[in-house]
């Protein structure tokens, strides 16, 4: 099946260039993900900052072009797009941002945001229908209607806010949405309010999610899968209780053991061997992660690793997994599960 | 109060000692706004004990950056002190003309900034931030410059940055770094309090992992005491001994922390931890119902009334006053206030 949408083999690369002594930055550097249409689930990509997760989101959603490789929707390149392909792809594929203050013109009112998708994609719309459908996707979000509209923005809570871009990209019935960190600026109490509202539009109306985040615990908390970016490059991928439950990766178990957890008898160990930071000695050849990684072995300096298949529903990039098979055609997703059942089309409809 | 000059030796539990080294007293910070003064800190009080590490916890808008530049006296206008006493070290803070409080900050009490990005100067080498603030501050009057330079790359290698950091400028620093340099001038007087206001807000994990590492080693060293303010509360779970829970500008609980997770008091806090995402299992996070209150205008009685699960008659009457409830452990909440009666 033709997936709807395809990153293969992408490479971005910002910087360097003719008559620049700037050095390159490589900021996704070859990494191959499909989203199929018969299973929506929610897929996180995760990392820290400078990991490339926001340029990989640039890349799907077509606003950034890869230096190399591909972007496919619909098996179609979204670069060489005509101006119809180009239109049904920017309301297919929706994005939600992280900073629900910035994301909106303080001087209109919330139905503003609200009604102009509808007019750029919709084309004309009586009225009365638009406010149903407006009504509709803010019930969907968990918001009441007439407590929202005719609000300005600076009247909403931040959770709110958030909310209502939730509301918007619903709006247009989109396949796919992407949220790049959608509640790092949200209060803890509300975050989960938001969160399932995405869970709930893979649930019920089966929209694909991406969800960037840097944090694994509400990663882990509503998606399928998860992949684990470091430098540019896919550290771990697979389902998310193999990956956060069990991590693989030196990287990956760094991370998560770093997870201030909120329990005072599980503090932080002691042991802080692997908090090197990175004085940026890294081979250039070999293993991203070798300067700061514990278990560095001579080989991991001048080959890279490749994507490991270590089990049926995760993938690794690490030379400690060299006696698994390596990963087919580098698709990452080729080893998601999705716990989800599929739902058919007449079931997309929520009561 | 023992004689400040002898220091005691080294103790890094709260229960060791209880030389009280800051107490708030009945804290009130208002912001003077057109509808009225806006209570951010509407009578805080807490006292701190020598190696004490407190934490204040709680979401935007509850008052607790406010607390902190309160503690300062760096409350800037259009907000305002409106009463209660600040003492450290037997000294009221709140009267002090604008030079002895200058005497007093980063050589008694230092606070490391929240966004480190932006608490430095651009346009100025490290090691010269470093030697203004010591030179700015210290109650011995102006020593040379020169000579403060050692000084300089012993602080540095303290918390963890090569001595070559100090002829840098901060464009050249990762934000790790920066947030180290800023502990770095904070404790460069050896303070005996050292605020840190959201110290890791922007930094990832494993960052916020080391920067926390080398607070607390710092700390340590130093004998200080510690006020963290945040709002993330496995965070807070790492570090605090103790921990505070704002909401609406008040303290609504304040204990050691292995009880506040073990056995919350009062329903916010329950509830607050509660919401919190959790590694163990999927599912196990539920939002808190409604809406942080507008300070403006506040919920009669307790504030967290309309959200809270067990409310009842008198909380939409009366505010409940922050009362021990049990050993060391305080709330303010009328549902443990009756058990307090009952004892």
């Amino acid at each position: 099946m033709t997936p709807l949408l395809e990153l293969r083999n992408v490479t971005k690369i910002f910087g360097g260039g003719f008559l620049r002594k700037a050095p390159q930055t490589v900021a996704v550097d070859d990494v191959s993900f499909t989203i199929q249409p018969d299973r929506p689930s929610i897929t996180t990509i995760a990392g820290e900052s400078g990991s490339g997760k926001t340029t990989m989101a640039r890349l799907l959603l077509g606003v950034a072009k890869p230096t190399s490789g591909q972007v496919f929707y619909k098996g179609k390149d979204v670069a060489g797009m005509g101006r119809r392909e180009q239109r049904e792809f920017r309301r297919e594929v929706q994005p939600i941002f992280q900073d629900p203050f910035e994301s909106y013109n303080p001087f209109y009112k919330i139905d503003h945001v609200l009604n102009s998708p509808i007019g750029n994609f919709m084309g004309p719309t009586p009225r009365s229908q638009r406010r149903e459908m407006i009504e509709e996707a803010l019930q969907m979000v968990g918001l009441r209607p007439q407590e929202t509209l005719g609000r300005f923005p600076h009247q909403l809570s931040g959770g709110q806010r958030q909310r209502v871009m939730v509301a918007r990209a619903l709006l247009l019935k989109p396949r796919i949405i992407l949220a790049d960190e959608p509640v790092s600026m949200v209060d803890a109490s509300l975050r989960a309010t938001i969160l399932d509202s995405l869970s709930r539009l893979t649930r019920e109306l089966g929209i694909a999610v991406v969800y960037i985040t840097h944090d694994l615990t509400t990663a882990y908390q509503i998606s399928d899968n998860i992949i684990i970016m470091y430098k540019g490059s896919v550290a771990e991928a697979g389902s998310v209780e193999r990956v956060i439950r069990d991590p693989k990766h030196p990287y990956t178990r760094l991370l998560i053991e770093s997870i201030p957890q909120p329990d005072p008898d599980r503090r932080w160990g002691e042991d802080d061997s692997a908090l090197r930071i990175g004085e940026e000695t890294a081979s250039a050849t070999g293993c991203k992660f070798a300067d700061r990684c514990p278990m560095v072995m001579e080989n991991c300096l001048d080959t890279p690793p490749p994507l490991y298949a270590v089990d049926e529903h995760r993938t690794a990039s690490c030379l400690l997994y060299s006696d698994t098979p390596e990963l087919q055609d580098r698709d990452v997703a080729s080893v998601f599960a999705y716990s989800a059942p599929v739902p058919t089309p007449a079931a997309t409809v929520p009561t | 109060m023992a004689d400040p000059v002898t220091k005691s030796p080294p103790a890094h539990t709260a229960e060791a000692n209880n030389e009280v080294v800051l107490s708030v007293e009945d804290l009130k910070v208002y912001y003077d706004t057109p509808s009225g003064p806006l209570k951010a800190v509407d009578g805080v009080s807490f006292t701190l004990t020598r190696g004490e590490r407190l934490a204040i916890v709680g979401e935007s808008g509850s008052g607790k950056s406010t607390l902190a530049t309160a503690l300062m006296r760096m409350t800037r206008s259009p907000g305002r002190v409106a009463g209660g006493r600040v003492i450290l070290d037997g000294k009221d803070l709140l009267p002090l003309t604008a030079e002895q409080i200058r005497r007093v900050r980063l050589s008694e009490i230092a606070l490391v900034p929240q966004g480190a990005m932006n608490s430095l100067n651009p346009v100025m080498r490290v090691e010269d931030q470093i030697i203004d603030g010591m030179v700015d501050h210290s109650e011995t009057g102006r020593a040379a410059k020169p000579e403060l330079r050692p000084r300089v790359h012993e602080l540095l290698r303290r918390v963890g940055l090569s001595t070559s950091v100090s002829r840098m400028f901060p464009h050249e620093l990762s934000g790790g770094m920066k947030q180290r340099v800023a502990m770095a001038i904070a404790t460069s007087l050896s303070p005996k309090v050292i605020l840190a206001d959201e110290p890791t807000s922007a930094l990832d994990v494993v960052v916020q992992r080391q920067i926390m590492q080398t607070l607390g080693q710092l700390q340590e060293g130093l004998d200080a005491s510690t006020v963290l303010v945040g709002h993330d509360m496995g965070l807070v779970a790492q570090f605090a001994d103790t921990i505070g829970v704002m909401y609406a500008g008040r303290l609504v609980e304040i204990a050691p922390a292995r009880q506040i997770f073990q056995n919350p008091l009062h329903p916010y806090t329950r509830l607050l931890i509660k919401s919190l995402p959790s590694l163990a299992g999927k599912g196990e996070f539920i939002a808190i119902p409604g809406l942080p209150p507008t300070l403006l205008d506040l919920p009669q009685g307790c504030s967290f009334n309309p959200r809270c699960p067990d409310v009842f008659d008198k909380c939409s009457a009366v505010t409940p006053q922050l009362l021990e409830v049990m050993q060391g452990r305080s709330a303010a909440c009328h549902l443990f206030e009756q058990k307090g009666e009952d004892n």
